[in-house]
């Protein structure tokens, strides 16, 4: 025969377990409300400036292939946030369901930057790099995309170049290489056999 | 995507300062450098740490003009707005208040007088290019030397020095030390050698001419120009500079004179310069070595895995796998062939090109694999457009430019031989090192699943028509490529 105070102290640690239980689902539930899922991807800032049409060369993995793709986006003036938007818009795609040349989750263009005059600078981030598929293919693709989107809707890009992190890296996933700056008319004679 | 402007420069520096040393040693030996300016426009060039511009400089009523905000743009958080006639310049917690057509401003707080009228032309505030000396002092609140008339700029502690001193060796060596790496851009002509420094804060020796008492090195001098500083070694020989010390130090010395020998016909590749090699220096190969006609170079090793082809198939192996396999085709053919790597282990990529350009061949082909798409890609060096590589240096990131219509047609004959064996192929340029540097035809072979299984990469019946493809269209060319095997 348990002793009637043993039963009753039994019976509240009962209850206390269920009560913390519950507590903490809620606690969970609240957390996983205040942090939305995992989509690193960037979140589009409102681009000011009138909605225009724009060539986005779009790598398709199924040809290996580049491809012309007109779109209407906002475009600012200056020409730098014009280079941002642009590739925003080109890492839309990549990242979209349906990709025709998926990216890593969470690859993002940093930063662009106009230098001298002629130079843009294009600033990757890690996830970028690291988690782009190896392949010289599939890395080609990527920076001719970038580079021909860019020339083609910004006048007088004469050379370019990437670094992931603010930082040099010989090349993007073992093969395309990162340690020089590219010459936008030879990318474009490049894009003309790639087409 | 969001950045601040000083972010953004500071980015840049850290960009420029993470530049290997190898790459500057590279480029050192360049005669083809990207020119911070056109030669015919007059410029100022500004040395800041961690960062080198150059400025256009204009004319207005007789007297150089510069813009200001660009001129104090790169080296900190800068604004400028126009309130009226004023023209308000804000550098970090500075605030600088300019007025159109006068010639006095107000500078953080205090008044200043300059020579010549502040000039606002579309929103641009423009002052006197002798100004900048009394001027950035205050604004950027830091030392500056400026010299005016070569229009040269130095903002904080950023100078380099150099000490030049004749070593009365057989040949004599002229050895100069400078205190930072240096990356001067070389031209040669009959009796000097020029070097010009158009990115280091180099600064004037205690005189501009140094003497020495040889007739092979006389004397060198010192001069310096819109934006740029110049040091000629005049010589009784052709000279040749070679660099060292992480580019701290270069050395000039004669040309060495050929021995004389029997004549040989070599192949055009021959006929060209070694590239140099930045960082590594080329593995000598001896004067009795074999002359090896091909070189096959499968790509990655070691640590370097390359494309993992599947959960236990790395790309590294199929190449290695492939080399071996074209090496055979090749000698069974009657081609000396060296291999670059014949194990698992790690060979940089600059090293490959080096022990390449020492070897001479005649071709080079670079093995890889891929598990996307069919067949086989053939690539060839993707170069900027306009590069010639004239003169007695070749530019080690262009190294490949003359010998590119070379490359294609071999790239084009062996996309004809696989077509030939209905193998899909497809051939492109590419951005794919060590292809550039390299002074020989050269090829990458990237070898795809024939069905679109990645199994077939491993199958000896793929791998063996895929290199005697390569074997059998090189060899036909022989005379086309310029050697014979």
């Amino acid at each position: 025969m348990i002793p009637r105070h043993l039963q009753i102290a039994f019976g509240i640690l009962l209850l206390a377990v269920l009560g913390m239980g519950f507590y903490v689902g809620r606690i969970r539930g609240r957390a996983q409300q205040a942090e939305p899922a995992a989509d690193s991807r960037p979140v589009a800032p409102p681009a000011p400036g009138p909605t225009e049409r724009v060539t986005l060369y779009v790598a398709n993995d199924a040809g290996g292939i580049l491809r012309a793709q007109a779109a209407s986006i906002p475009l600012p003036y200056a020409r730098q946030q014009r280079a941002e938007e642009l590739l925003r818009a080109l890492l839309d795609i990549y990242l979209g369901k349906d990709s025709p040349h998926p990216l890593a989750v969470g690859s993002e263009v940093r930063a662009v930057y106009l230098v001298d005059p002629g130079l843009v600078v294009i600033d990757l981030n890690a996830a970028f790099a690291n988690g782009h598929r190896s392949g010289v293919l599939e890395e080609e693709l990527t920076v001719t995309s970038i580079i021909q989107t860019l020339a083609a809707n910004i006048p007088d890009i004469l050379r370019v170049k990437f670094l992931v992190e603010g930082k040099e890296r010989d090349t993007l996933a073992g093969h395309a290489d990162l340690s020089t700056m590219y010459d936008t008319i030879a990318v474009s004679q490049l894009v003309a056999q790639m087409q | 995507m969001g950045f601040s402007r000083s972010n953004a420069f500071r980015r840049l520096r850290l960009w420029a300062r993470s530049r290997t040393a190898t790459r500057v040693l590279a480029l050192v030996l360049t005669i083809a450098i990207v020119p911070l300016h056109s030669a015919d426009e007059k410029h100022i060039v500004i040395y800041a740490p961690g960062t080198t511009f150059s400025l256009p400089v204009t004319d207005r009523d007789g007297r150089e003009y510069v813009g200001l905000l660009e001129s104090v743009e790169p080296l900190g958080t800068v604004s400028a707005r126009v309130d009226g006639t004023h023209w308000k310049l804000r550098y970090n917690d500075g605030e600088s208040d300019f007025t159109a057509s006068r010639n006095r401003a107000r500078v953080r707080g205090h008044d200043m007088d300059f020579p010549g009228n502040f000039l606002l032309e579309n929103n641009r505030g423009l002052v006197p290019l002798v100004s900048l000396g009394t001027l950035l002092p205050r604004i950027l609140n830091a030392s500056v030397s400026f010299n005016p008339v070569s229009r040269r700029l130095f903002v904080g502690n950023v100078a380099t020095h150099f000490t030049a001193q004749l070593s009365k060796t057989t040949p004599p060596r002229l050895l100069m030390n400078f205190t930072a790496p240096v990356n001067p851009t070389i031209a040669t002509e009959p009796g000097r050698l020029r070097m010009s420094f158009t990115r280091e804060p180099l600064v004037a020796p205690g005189t501009p001419t140094l003497t020495f008492d040889d007739k092979s090195i006389p004397s060198a001098t010192y001069l310096e120009n819109n934006g740029v500083a110049e040091i000629t070694v005049n010589g009784g020989t052709p000279l040749m500079a070679s660099f060292s010390n992480d580019g701290r130090t270069i050395t000039i010395a004669p040309v060495p004179q050929q021995p004389p020998g029997p004549p040989q016909a070599p192949a055009p590749a021959q006929n060209l310069p070694s590239a140099a090699v930045p960082g590594n220096a080329p593995k000598a190969v001896p004067a009795n070595a074999t002359h090896y006609y091909a070189v096959i170079d499968p790509s990655h090793g070691g640590d370097d895995r390359g494309v993992a082809l599947s959960d236990s198939l790395a790309e590294k192996d199929i190449t290695l796998s492939l080399a071996r396999r074209l090496r055979q085709e090749f000698e069974s053919r009657g081609i000396p062939t060296l291999v670059l790597r014949d194990s698992d282990v790690n060979v940089p990529l600059d090293e490959r090109a080096a022990q390449t350009n020492t070897a001479h061949p005649t071709i080079y082909v670079a093995l890889h694999a891929a598990s996307d798409g069919k067949g086989v890609r053939l690539y060839t060096a993707l170069l900027p457009s306009g590069v010639e590589n004239n003169g007695p240096f070749v530019a080690w990131d262009t190294a490949q430019t003359r010998l590119l219509p070379t490359s294609k047609a071999a790239a084009q004959n062996v996309a004809a031989e696989f077509q030939r064996r209905q193998l899909p192929v497809r051939t492109l340029q590419a951005p794919l090192r060590p292809l550039n540097n390299l002074t020989t035809a050269a090829i990458a072979v990237e070898v795809a699943p024939a069905s679109g299984d990645v199994a077939d990469l491993t199958q000896p019946a793929y791998q063996q028509n895929v290199a005697s493809g390569i074997a059998t269209a090189i060899a036909s060319m022989h005379n086309q490529l310029g050697g014979a095997p």
